[in-house]
């Protein structure tokens, strides 16, 4: 039962990942574009644990923590940069 | 592994994948940029957290061990989002991004834009 | 001995964080683990202490945890309530922007207010006036009346925090 389940969730993921990259394309505005890219972020490491379920394996934990992490400061800095014109300041 | 352990792992996976996918729907939906802010920073968070939990559950019943790491992420992006969230709204004001025509209280944004109490006076908010 | 234990440990708290946080990271309880949490709890406050920015300190942790839970609900409440928003009609959508007046001071019971009124029913955090005594605030869904969420952020959460952090 359980790996038709990962399989149903695998595909639902995807499909929102084709509805952020959607959103990334069309996007009217560019903060737009970076929400799509953070939500991108997050569903993929969703996808990773869900492929470590389905490959038996908790290897992927690291990938999903370095993941959350850097979609994060990539993310803050964007917005600092729209907002400054710089990131360090 | 049980066959309840299999359900409850089951029903956990499916409700973040709901969530996830609620989320990235309300991305594409919604019809302005702050309205749009609303959907990722919850129901995606919450959505992860669900998946998050369910392959915590997994892995304590596939191999006996207690993995408190997706616990770690879980309580790294619980705090995050919200710090996204505001930035990316300070940007649109900042950007003066097109909202709807029936959002309340537009006024505000200009006031909150220069970090100004509401009721300041109007020479005090030109740049 | 008091100054030489505050000395070495400018932050226990910290220290103790980090050491948790260390043996979640590596999800082990082996004695090597908390030997080298334990020198990264001590070498890392050390270093860190000249950055430090004096907060507001947790006075009722009895209080915090039960905050967490009473959050934690109201995600979960307003995950729904968002999900059944953004699949029905979009003209039904009444945006709004509120300004809150806030009665905390510190930056840290603040943040703590901001993160959670994101977090939680159709509002989000915009912005904050530079005498942080006014919190601007988007609202998916307005009722009629404004008051109506002010009074909510203001009874449910700032009060909470209030009590917390004792300020």
């Amino acid at each position: 039962m359980l790996e038709t389940t990962v399989i149903i969730v695998a595909v639902m993921l995807c499909i929102a990942l084709v509805l952020n990259l959607w959103r990334l394309i069309i996007g009217p505005h560019v903060v737009d574009r970076i929400l799509a890219l953070d939500t991108m972020y997050i569903n993929s490491i969703a996808l990773i644990l869900i492929y470590g379920i389905y490959n038996k394996t908790p290897l992927y934990f690291e990938a999903a923590l370095l993941i959350a992490m850097l979609g994060f400061v990539s993310s803050v800095a964007f917005g600092k940069y729209l907002l400054r014109g710089d990131i360090i300041e | 592994m049980s066959f309840i352990m299999e359900l409850v792992i089951s029903a956990l996976l499916i409700l973040g994948g709901i969530f996830v996918l609620v989320g990235s729907i309300g991305l594409l939906r919604l019809q302005d940029l702050y309205v749009r802010l609303h959907a990722p920073t919850k129901a995606t968070t919450l959505g992860l957290g669900g998946v998050l939990i369910g392959s915590m559950l997994y892995v304590f019943a596939s191999q006996g061990t207690i993995s408190i790491n997706e616990l770690l992420i879980t309580l790294f992006l619980v705090i995050t989002a919200p710090v996204t969230a505001h930035i990316l709204a300070k940007v649109a004001m900042h950007h003066r991004v097109k909202l709807l025509e029936r959002t309340k209280n537009q006024a505000l944004i200009e006031r909150a834009r220069m970090q100004q109490a509401p009721n300041a006076s109007a020479e005090d908010i030109k740049d | 001995m008091s100054t030489l234990s505050s000395r070495l440990f400018p932050m226990p708290f910290h220290s103790a964080l980090l050491l948790v946080v260390w043996l979640m990271l590596n999800n082990t309880l082996s004695l090597g683990h908390i030997i080298l949490g334990c020198v990264l709890g001590f070498l890392i406050p050390l270093l860190c202490e000249p950055l430090r920015v004096k907060q507001a300190t947790i006075k009722k942790p009895l209080k915090a945890v039960s905050y967490v839970f009473v959050v934690l609900k109201d995600i979960i409440v307003a995950n729904i309530e968002v999900a059944l928003l953004v699949v029905g009609p979009m003209h039904k959508i009444q945006p709004g922007f509120i300004a809150v007046p806030l009665d905390l001071t510190g930056t840290l019971p603040i943040t703590v207010l901001a993160s959670t009124v994101t977090m939680t029913p159709g509002t989000v955090s915009a912005d904050i006036s530079t005498d942080q005594k006014w919190l601007y605030i988007h609202v998916l869904n307005m009722p009629k009346d404004e008051q109506e969420v002010i009074d909510l952020i203001k009874q449910r959460y700032e009060a909470r925090v209030k009590e917390i952090f004792g300020c």
